[in-house]
């Protein structure tokens, strides 16, 4: 049961786009910066296999320039 | 914390969230998330923020622990706080999930017949007492110690010192500060006359140029320098990172300049040389503010037992001190330390632009030396000739590790030579304490004893028969473990140890003390800037735990010494901080009342007249001036600060034939000193989970040596056996390994050399000979 967070950088001008991209996913929470063009994810599923699958879909969004991830917990430890 | 699963989640996504956050930080200095931090608390819970200053580093950050149902069940940045102006970094924002450690101590623990047994509290106290008492009454008075902490609070160092120093009467008290801070002390007091820096952190806000010395700042003052990041990106400040390795702090600075170990005394000579050579020196300001001293030379390095040094200062003028500065030009300077003369050009134009404002950081670099004291005040020499000083934005900076090494170890005096007010050697200061704390005069003993070092020397050896260390780890964090280790374990020394959770020192106590942790009781700290930070007790402590300052009381209560110490346990911090408060009244080093550091977030002394002093020194900023010039050093009888004449000396210990290797040893950003609390927080635990020994790729390929590997690194003192490190975290030059030392499993104290610089004794842990082979 996998926790994990990551900022998740836009391309361009396309911060907005990104935020809403990543609003429609689920499993996913966003917290934007106010002032900068970074977004902070957390994505929260149930096992490694969903997880995966979020992976993909995270990874086709176009506005999306890059992620990386800052922390991971398994909560069934 | 919290109990069900849901809320266990909701929790951990929530970290999550916050070490995302406090990753966004470090790259994106001012980011803001302010408002989304508080939307996304649990809903439903009726948070009841309460404010205090971090546990963990000298920096002195604002926390707000949100309480919930008398637990703590979130922190974030103190908005209201001029330190970091709502920003924590990983550390802070995790601190208080160590509390809820399954190991946690939470009830006394006596060692019978070779095994711990649960003791309630008031036993413990009692034995505890009776084996003091016993042993001063059978082998005399400075047959015990106490060894405590620069993360004690000010109540805990406080009476700490009454019932070593006024009370008992003996100076056996040293506290783990002399092993990050002392050389910082004596840099201060041989060049000023007055400890602590002159300047604040608002210099940050105004300074062209931040020049950091041996200081990785990235990594070990976070909130500080992301502050400083901000300003490069505001306003194009620079930052010039002058160090023996490549770290983080390097990466993010517009230049860094590496030198050889132990040549950081040639290059700071050669820049003055080259600063009186252009002829940028401010001629007035040295008239008028600076004397010239040079002290002796050859002073040893501290390897012998009871090693004794006592400087003779001798007074110079300026042509002399111009003459000693021949040996040290650019040109020659560069032949050994690495630095190119262009660089030590480079260094000095900064310093010499009487246009530019610049501010000095060092830390553990600087003072971690054997010849601490004297680069300390090689520094304050370059800012004292161009008098680039006690100004916003213009100043040597010296930071503090922990969070009260200033404000417990420094100011309330828990070295052996101290006092609250002044040292033990100078008979008005004993008489004041005398006065104070309601004692006899000639209770306070006019000499000191033991430093830190000297202090388990005397344990190895049998002088001290009963030691009882607060708030620190020593078999982790003194160097050499290897010899005292086996010392401590001695049936010859009776070892009393409080703290919070089981380490390794605890493990060779006869008796374990269950210590409250920071938000368990209340309490001041006092940062590196002269902030002193209160905080009121957030939640109840589980067990038997107990603040250390009430432990402290209940002992000297059972020694006979109750009408010194009649303080009440629900107010005793009120009550020993105005009584300590005594100490400095006046208006070089006046105190804030409690009830003004209860609404503040951190007030800097000297306060007079409702303000804050933010310079010292300085006659626009500090009512203490009264020389009727810009500047008073007043911290000397004349006035005036000295510049010193300081020479290069080798260190004790160089790479040779048979250890190859400098070994140099420090901090991660993740872990907090011997990492007793944060290697228990899950979040950094699992993101530094181990030490390890960081190579330089080329040295790593001479030896075919790869990522991950086990290396046994030894020195003539032990061994230690971790995990290779290449192309990582940092980048040590060829011909040296950097280890850090947060990691109890991997000793690397057994390996690092018990030098320490003879004036300030404290230790060298940046600098030893070690071989590596592949374990």
């Amino acid at each position: 049961m996998p926790i994990k967070s990551y900022l998740a950088h836009p391309q361009e001008g396309k911060k907005e786009d990104l935020l809403m991209a990543l609003s429609k996913i689920n499993h996913c929470e966003v917290i934007p910066a106010q002032n900068k063009d970074v977004i902070v994810l957390v994505t929260d599923t149930e096992s490694e296999i969903e997880e995966n699958i979020l992976k993909e879909k995270l990874e086709a969004i176009e506005s999306l320039k890059l992620f990386s991830m800052v922390s991971g917990f398994d909560t069934q430890n | 914390m919290c109990i069900t699963p849901t809320n266990r989640r909701s929790f951990i996504k929530k970290m999550a969230a916050t070490a995302a956050m406090t990753a966004a930080a470090t790259m994106f200095p001012g980011i803001v998330f302010a408002i989304e931090q508080e939307a996304n608390l649990p809903s439903g819970n009726d948070l009841d923020w309460k404010k205090g200053p971090c546990r963990f580093c000298g920096v002195g950050c604002g926390i707000l622990v949100g309480v919930d149902k008398g637990k703590a069940v979130a922190v974030k940045g103190d908005p209201n706080s001029s330190v970091n102006k709502g920003l924590l970094c990983v550390k802070g924002y995790h601190q208080t999930m160590c509390i809820q450690a399954k190991d946690r101590l939470t009830h006394a623990l006596v060692k019978k017949n070779g095994s711990y047994v649960r003791t309630p509290i008031n036993e413990a106290l009692d034995i505890v007492a009776n084996k003091m008492k016993e042993t001063i009454e059978k082998h005399g008075k400075d047959s015990v110690a106490m060894y405590t902490s620069g993360q004690s609070t000010i109540p805990e160092g406080y009476v700490a010192s009454k019932l070593m120093k006024g009370a008992i009467g003996t100076n056996n008290l040293d506290c783990n500060a002399r092993l990050c801070m002392a050389s910082a002390v004596t840099g201060f007091l041989t060049t000023f006359g007055a400890d602590e820096p002159m300047g604040c952190y608002e210099d940050i806000d105004y300074a062209d140029y931040f020049i950091t010395w041996g200081n990785n700042m990235a990594e070990m003052h976070p909130v500080l320098f992301s502050r400083m990041l901000e300003e490069k990106n505001r306003r194009g400040a620079k930052i010039i990172d002058f160090a023996t390795r490549t770290t983080r702090s390097s990466s993010a600075s517009d230049k860094s300049i590496l030198f050889e170990p132990q040549t950081d005394l040639a290059v700071a000579n050669a820049i003055c040389h080259e600063i009186i050579n252009k002829g940028w020196v401010n001629k007035s300001f040295v008239e008028k503010h600076c004397n010239f001293s040079k002290g002796l030379t050859n002073i040893g390095y501290g390897l012998e037992d009871k090693f004794k040094f006592t400087d003779k200062p001798e007074k110079i003028d300026f042509e002399a001190y111009k003459k000693f500065l021949e040996d040290y030009t650019p040109e020659k300077v560069a032949k050994y330390s690495g630095v190119s003369v262009k660089d030590i050009k480079y260094l000095a134009t900064i310093y010499g632009d009487p246009n530019k404002k610049v501010v000095s950081y060092w830390c553990m670099g600087m003072n971690q030396h054997t010849r601490g004291t004297w680069i300390n005040n090689l520094v304050y020499n370059i800012h004292l000739l161009t008098g680039k000083i006690s100004q916003p934005g213009n100043g040597p900076f010296s930071l503090t590790g922990q969070p009260s090494a200033c404000g417990t170890a420094r100011e309330v005096g828990t070295f052996t030579h101290k006092l609250p007010k002044g040292v033990v050697t100078n008979e008005k200061h004993r008489r004041l304490a005398a006065k104070i704390w309601k004692v006899p005069y000639g209770r306070i003993p006019a000499k000191p004893t033991y430093h830190a070092t000297e202090m388990f020397r005397a344990v190895d050896r049998g002088d001290i028969k009963f030691i009882w260390t607060q708030v620190t780890n020593p078999l982790v964090s003194l160097p050499k473990t290897s010899r005292y280790r086996p010392a401590m374990e001695k049936d010859s020394c009776f070892v009393v140890v409080s703290d919070v959770f089981p380490t390794p020192t605890s493990d060779v106590a006869d008796v374990i003390l269950p210590a409250s942790w920071h938000i368990e009781k209340s309490g001041l700290y006092g940062n590196s800037e002269r902030r002193t930070q209160h905080w009121d007790k957030m939640v109840e402590g589980p067990g038997e735990t107990t603040p250390d300052a009430w432990m402290t009381i209940e002992v000297a209560k059972r020694m006979g010494f109750g009408d010194l110490f009649p303080y009440s346990e629900e107010n005793h911090v009120e009550e020993i901080y105005n009584e300590y408060r005594q100490f400095h009244e006046g208006a070089k080093h006046g105190m804030a009342p409690l009830d003004v550091l209860k609404k503040q977030s951190g007030v800097i002394w000297p306060y007079v007249d409702g303000k804050s002093t933010q310079w010292r020194f300085n006659a626009k900023y500090d009512p203490a001036c009264s020389n009727g010039e810009d500047f008073h050093f007043y911290g000397k009888p004349d006035g005036k600060a000295v510049i010193w004449q300081r020479p290069f000396e080798p260190a004790p210990e160089a790479p040779d034939d048979e250890y190859p290797f400098w070994l140099n040893t420090g901090r991660v950003i993740e872990h907090w000193h011997t990492g007793s609390m944060t290697r228990r927080i899950p979040v950094l635990h699992k993101a530094m989970p181990s030490a390890y020994v960081e190579f330089h790729p080329e040295d790593a390929k001479m030896l075919s040596i790869g990522n991950g590997e086990k290396i046994k690194v030894t020195s003539r003192r032990g061994s230690c056996i971790l995990p290779a490190s290449i192309n990582e975290r940092g980048l040590p030059t060829q011909g040296q390994v950097f280890v850090p030392f947060f990691d109890e499993n991997m000793m690397i104290n057994d390996v690092t050399l018990d030098a320490f610089c003879p004036i300030s004794k404290e230790p060298d842990y940046k600098k030893c000979a070690v071989r590596v082979e592949k374990a």
